[in-house]
């Protein structure tokens, strides 16, 4: 599936109208009507939910892919490794709550699509793939900060918070590991 | 702005991508970002989802502005993006990192940028990305 499939998946929650399961958002009564957002809120929460699970997919296949090329370091692919492992979970959460929103998580692409889309060929040293995980993480970090303000649903603006959190630390780990150095001006991301 | 390509295209083809860029360029009425700084920002702020030449989570940049709206080949556009019609032009670049969703709702971008010197230098920045096969 490409991420087409967002807005379908969207229009498809917005019909079945259950969403976030225990996040209170259900329709039981007229009582409970009044506390849902409005109208397309609903659908556009599952179809940010639904780009984040691609940056996430995304994510998940690069520290696949360079963590398997033979690049990395022990101790650098067992860190890669832990990240990966983090993207992964992350990936677990969005799917279940798109599905519990009555969507179809969108699917990963393949190694080849991402080989290519990340230019993945061009990594030759142990550098150049920690270098191109933190511009990642960074971007993965900005995209989460910069739209939990669109999210409608307060318990998923908590679940952004905590994606966005870890891959602030991804990419400082990151950075740190390149020796650069950390940015004096603050608000780092968003 | 030295952004208007050779004549070592086709004749045909420099015509069109020169006169694309140059109505993108001479009706930018926007006060002129620091590209360099764009990069950085674009990098920083936009590659989680966009590169400048591979479709990723979002569609490609690069010759962008100018560019017919949902016509980076190989992407798959949302019906919402598809229906803006015309091209991208600094001004429809501003507004759309503004709020992607106030100027085509169900578009598949949410994120935004609100800073406006922010925004003058990326846009700068997607300026200087002349198409493919283009040269200064």
């Amino acid at each position: 599936m490409t991420t087409s499939a967002i807005e379908q998946d969207g229009r498809r929650a917005t019909a079945r109208r259950t969403f976030l399961g225990g996040a209170g958002l259900v329709l039981a009564s007229a009582g409970t009507l009044a506390a849902l957002p409005a109208l397309g809120a609903e659908a556009q929460d599952v179809a940010i939910m639904q780009g984040a699970l691609a940056l996430e997919h995304e994510g998940i296949a690069a520290y696949r892919l360079a963590g398997g090329s033979g690049l990395l370091s022990p101790a650098t692919l067992k860190i890669a490794l832990v990240f990966k492992g983090h993207h992964e979970q992350h990936r677990d959460s969005l799917a279940k709550l798109i599905g519990q929103a009555g969507g179809a998580p969108v699917q990963p692409k393949s190694d080849a699509d991402y080989a290519k889309e990340l230019n993945l060929g061009t990594l030759k040293s142990e550098t150049d793939v920690v270098t191109l995980a933190a511009k990642l993480e960074q971007g993965a970090t900005n995209a989460y900060a910069g739209q939990v303000a669109a999210i409608s649903d307060h318990k998923l603006v908590h679940l952004f918070t905590q994606l966005c959190s870890d891959e602030a630390v991804h990419w400082t780990t990151l950075n740190n590991a390149l020796n650069k150095p950390i940015p004096t001006q603050a608000y780092l991301f968003g | 702005m030295s952004v208007l390509p050779r004549l070592s295209f086709p004749c045909g083809v420099a015509f069109v991508v020169a006169a694309n860029i140059f109505a993108a360029t001479t009706a930018w009425a926007l006060p002129a970002g620091d590209a360099t700084n764009g990069k950085n920002l674009y990098e920083a702020k936009c590659g989680g989802c966009h590169s400048v030449d591979e479709n990723r989570v979002g569609p490609l940049h690069r010759g962008v502005v100018g560019r017919v709206i949902a016509s980076a080949s190989g992407y798959q556009y949302s019906a919402a993006i598809k229906k803006l019609g015309g091209t991208w032009t600094p001004e429809r670049l501003d507004k759309w990192l503004q709020g992607p969703q106030a100027v085509a709702p169900g578009a598949k971008m949410f994120f935004t940028v609100d800073d406006p010197a922010q925004r003058r230098d990326i846009i700068a920045y997607l300026v200087s990305l002349t198409p493919a096969g283009a040269s200064h």
